[in-house]
């Protein structure tokens, strides 16, 4: 019965888009207040109707239904609660059905937070928002329907892929796609734009806090899924440039040069043609990702196995909305008029370098993913493209970019003095040669990029701050006259610092955890030790542990530093009995921003076990930087000038009187 | 400067980017990329000692031996087989008579030294070029391709 109600509201949130899709823009067209006003209540109700779809399919799993497909193969009665429940977006049909649950809902806040948006480009945006919903609606209930029945019910089920239980699984998806679909709306706002053939600075400050949410989110989400792969798949390495992964980068180096543009847009009315043409790419990769993943062309932990009518059916929305969208910018794009000059030196002049570099860089992460599907299919040659492509490509494009980066906010905009702005970054500088410096003197000798690297990083991580300590005349004034001058200070320039500096915090982890990290693989016998910097291992006894769905093989070690006790480790190996299939759990421990770093491989018959043993010395620091960069971000959200002008404020304007 | 000029210099700025990127690319293909072969590819194309690929088949079941850390096995896709050696930790999903993918070092046509060793995702995934290497050979057998769904009633 549920999963006959979860189907049920799928098909009326499909009926419901398609009326969504259509009478606000032909009201849009007619002027028609009473269509256009119909795309609101509808993107409102569709959103509920997919909820209640999504629900059912988690009480499904709940409950352990096995008479359904979905949840007998994805699922076991053993499983925890929680696991039951990230189940849910652990496969194929599950995680579509996310999918679209996030669409319609970046289509109903639209509805209820955009009533200060003109009412033709509201209905617009909701209209073309409709047409991805519509067109992924019946991607699922054609090809990939969660609520198919077994006509035989079996007792228990096939269980979840075991790298999948995970927390980290929990909260990956989620925040993926929340970035992934929150580009949608840049995307609506750009065809809608085009479709009125109009566009203006408040076009730039309507999209650009839903462009910086959904950069967020796609940031969290990046991250989260690095640090899962980093401590689940047991290989110490926390990027593969895996094809997956990368389907992820494209979309936010787009989004992140979109962010950019926008700026540009809003403050100087410049850039207008550019920044359409980049909101319409950052969620064209969105979904170019979408599809790599779900198709099945690419063998990855991320695919589900899947059937070609699926990857036939992406392809054609991909084709659709990719081919439809740029003939439209095509077509009208000349029709938005040019707007602001300015220097090549200058803030407008940094910011398309930036976008300069991030597309290509982006450009190149494009060329690397699919240069061997295109290969495969032309030739019949299989290659695999792995890190040292990204690395000598992608590489030595991001240098420069994090080189410039502490210059754009001290150039001035339309015309800006470079020079002055780099007697400005004297400090930095200073901070950067020093640091190399320590590194130099700390780690003797060594490859000769890797104190550069963490040179760049510091000059990064302090020239952020510079325009910031400048304009609250910090060390000039009393300190409290400065803390108020920093109050005063617009959100936004604060959240660009704090973005900045938590980049250079970010290349600083890479750079420490890619040259300086100490690895062991060796055979262990029970009394034996290991040393890996200053830290010894002893490796304590093994024993065998119950868990809920699976039976785990425990190895205890014992860290010691200088005689002194840190603690426990405990790595394991874990059989899932369901899917008689095994995964590796590393244990970490973490000393200040560096870990240490234990996995198991096989038990030997003498009872040795092989071990492999890292230390990697700042590594934390890669995700605390992206989440330092989410805090500038959320920061910038925070802003008075978006909260004013954005439609997240939707609900102020209520108090003035009607227009 | 005028207009045009100002124009120009973000166009030339653009070009320079674009052709330092393309050449970087360009590059980089040349030098980093890996090309994957079954045993019997190394053997029909005569593919180079010393040279860097992927080399994808099925474990020969009986053929595993370890010692401490170091492992040797036979990958054959049924009518060659080469032998592997690799230092380090294999895989968990790694089994006698299931697919796997080595990127490695090739020794001669007959051994291969693996840096990297990759098995399959999971139960029911054969990596895709392994797949397709067997299905040349005539060697694919119905069961390998089961999908979780494969007991649909």
């Amino acid at each position: 019965m549920i999963a006959e109600v979860g189907h049920y509201a799928l098909v009326l949130a499909l009926a419901l888009a398609l009326i969504q899709a259509t009478l606000p823009i032909a009201g849009a067209r007619l002027n028609d207040r009473l269509l256009m006003g119909i795309a609101e209540p509808v993107a409102v109700v569709q959103f509920l109707f997919v909820a209640l779809a999504f629900a059912a399919l988690t009480t499904l799993y709940v409950t352990s239904d096995f008479s359904v497909l979905n949840v007998y193969e994805n699922s076991h009665s053993a499983k925890p609660l929680i696991y039951k429940i990230t189940g849910v977006w652990g496969n194929h049909e599950g995680s579509m059905l996310l999918w679209v649950l996030i669409l319609a809902l970046f289509g109903a806040l639209v509805a209820l937070f955009g009533s200060n948006l003109p009412q033709t480009l509201r209905a617009n945006v909701l209209g073309v928002q409709a047409w991805i919903a519509s067109a992924f609606f019946l991607f699922i209930l054609a090809t990939s329907n969660p609520f198919a029945r077994i006509a035989r019910p079996p007792f228990e089920g096939r269980d979840l892929n075991p790298v999948l239980q995970d927390i980290g699984l929990a909260v990956h998806p989620p925040l993926l796609y929340l970035g992934y679909v929150g580009f949608s709306i840049s995307f609506s706002f750009a065809v809608a734009a085009l479709m009125e053939g109009r566009i203006d600075a408040a076009w730039a400050r309507w999209v650009r806090p839903w462009t910086l949410a959904a950069w967020c989110f796609l940031t969290l989400g990046i991250s989260m899924g690095s640090y899962w792969a980093y401590y689940e798949l047991g290989w110490g390495g926390w990027w593969f440039w895996d094809p997956v992964e990368n389907a992820s980068l494209m979309p936010w180096l787009a989004g992140t040069a979109l962010l950019h543009s926008a700026v540009v847009m809003e403050k100087r009315n410049a850039l207008k043609v550019w920044t359409i043409l980049l909101a319409i790419l950052a969620f064209s990769l969105s979904l170019l990702g979408t599809f790599l993943v779900r198709s099945g062309v690419l063998t990855s932990v991320h695919t589900f196995a899947s059937d070609p009518t699926r990857g036939v059916f992406i392809l054609c929305i991909l084709v659709f909305f990719i081919g439809g969208s740029l003939a439209l910018y095509a077509w009208r794009a000349s029709a938005l008029k040019q707007g602001g000059l300015f220097a090549p030196i200058s803030r407008e002049g940094s910011l398309v370098l930036n976008n300069l570099l991030l597309t290509t860089a982006c450009a190149t992460v494009f060329v690397g993913t699919l240069y061997p599907l295109a290969l495969e299919s032309l030739t019949g040659d299989k290659i695999s493209v792995g890190a040292p492509f990204f690395n000598a490509t992608f590489g030595p494009l991001f240098l420069p970019l994090m080189i410039a980066m502490p210059f754009g906010p001290l150039l001035a905009w339309k015309r800006g003095d470079l020079y002055g702005a780099a007697q400005r970054l004297t400090a930095a500088f200073v901070v950067a040669l020093f640091a190399m410096g320590v590194t130099v003197a700390i780690t003797h000798g060594g490859p000769v990029l890797a104190p550069f690297l963490i040179g760049v990083a510091a000059f990064a991580m302090t020239g952020a701050f510079i325009d910031i300590v400048e304009r609250i005349q910090l060390f000039r004034q009393p300190f409290g006259l400065s803390l108020r001058r920093l109050v005063g200070l617009p959100r936004s320039a604060i959240g660009t610092a704090i973005a900045h500096f938590g980049l250079g915090v970010c290349l600083l982890g890479i750079a420490s955890e890619a040259y300086y990290g100490a690895e062991r693989i060796l055979s262990m016998k029970p009394g034996q030790s290991v040393e890996v910097r200053g830290y010894d291992l002893t490796f304590d006894n093994l024993i065998a542990r119950p868990g809920p769905n699976y039976r785990e093989l425990v190895a205890k070690f014992t860290v010691k530093s200088g005689g002194e006790t840190l603690g426990i480790l405990e790595p394991s190996k874990r059989t899932f009995t369901a899917r008689n299939s095994a995964t590796t759990e590393a244990a970490l421990m973490t000393r200040g921003f560096s870990q240490i770093y234990l996995s198991l491989g096989d038990v030997g018959d003498d009872g040795s076990i092989a071990v492999r043993l890292y230390h990697k010395p700042l590594v934390l620091l890669i995700w605390l930087g992206t989440v330092v960069m989410v805090i500038g971000g959320v920061f910038s959200l925070s802003d008075r000038r978006l909260r004013v002008g954005a439609p997240r404020a939707a609900r102020k304007p209520k108090l003035q009187p009607a227009e | 400067m005028t207009r045009k000029q100002r124009r120009l210099v973000l166009i030339g700025a653009g070009a320079l980017v674009l052709a330092v990127a393309a050449a970087l690319v360009l590059t980089a293909l040349r030098d980093s990329i890996v090309f994957f072969n079954s045993p019997t590819d190394v053997v029909e194309k005569k593919v180079q000692a010393g040279s860097r690929i992927r080399l994808g088949g099925l474990v020969q079941p009986g053929t595993v031996v370890r010692k401490d850390v170091d492992a040797t096995f036979d990958v054959t896709d049924g009518k060659n087989v080469v032998r592997v050696t690799y230092r380090g930790i294999l895989p968990d999903l790694f089994r006698e008579g299931q697919g796997v993918v080595a990127e490695g070092t090739l020794l001669d046509a007959a051994s291969f030294r693996a840096d990297t060793v990759l098995a399959k995702h999971d139960e029911n995934y054969m990596p895709k070029e392994v797949a397709d290497a067997l299905k040349k050979q005539g060697h694919w057998k119905d069961d390998y391709g089961k999908k979780p769904g494969g007991a649909k009633q």
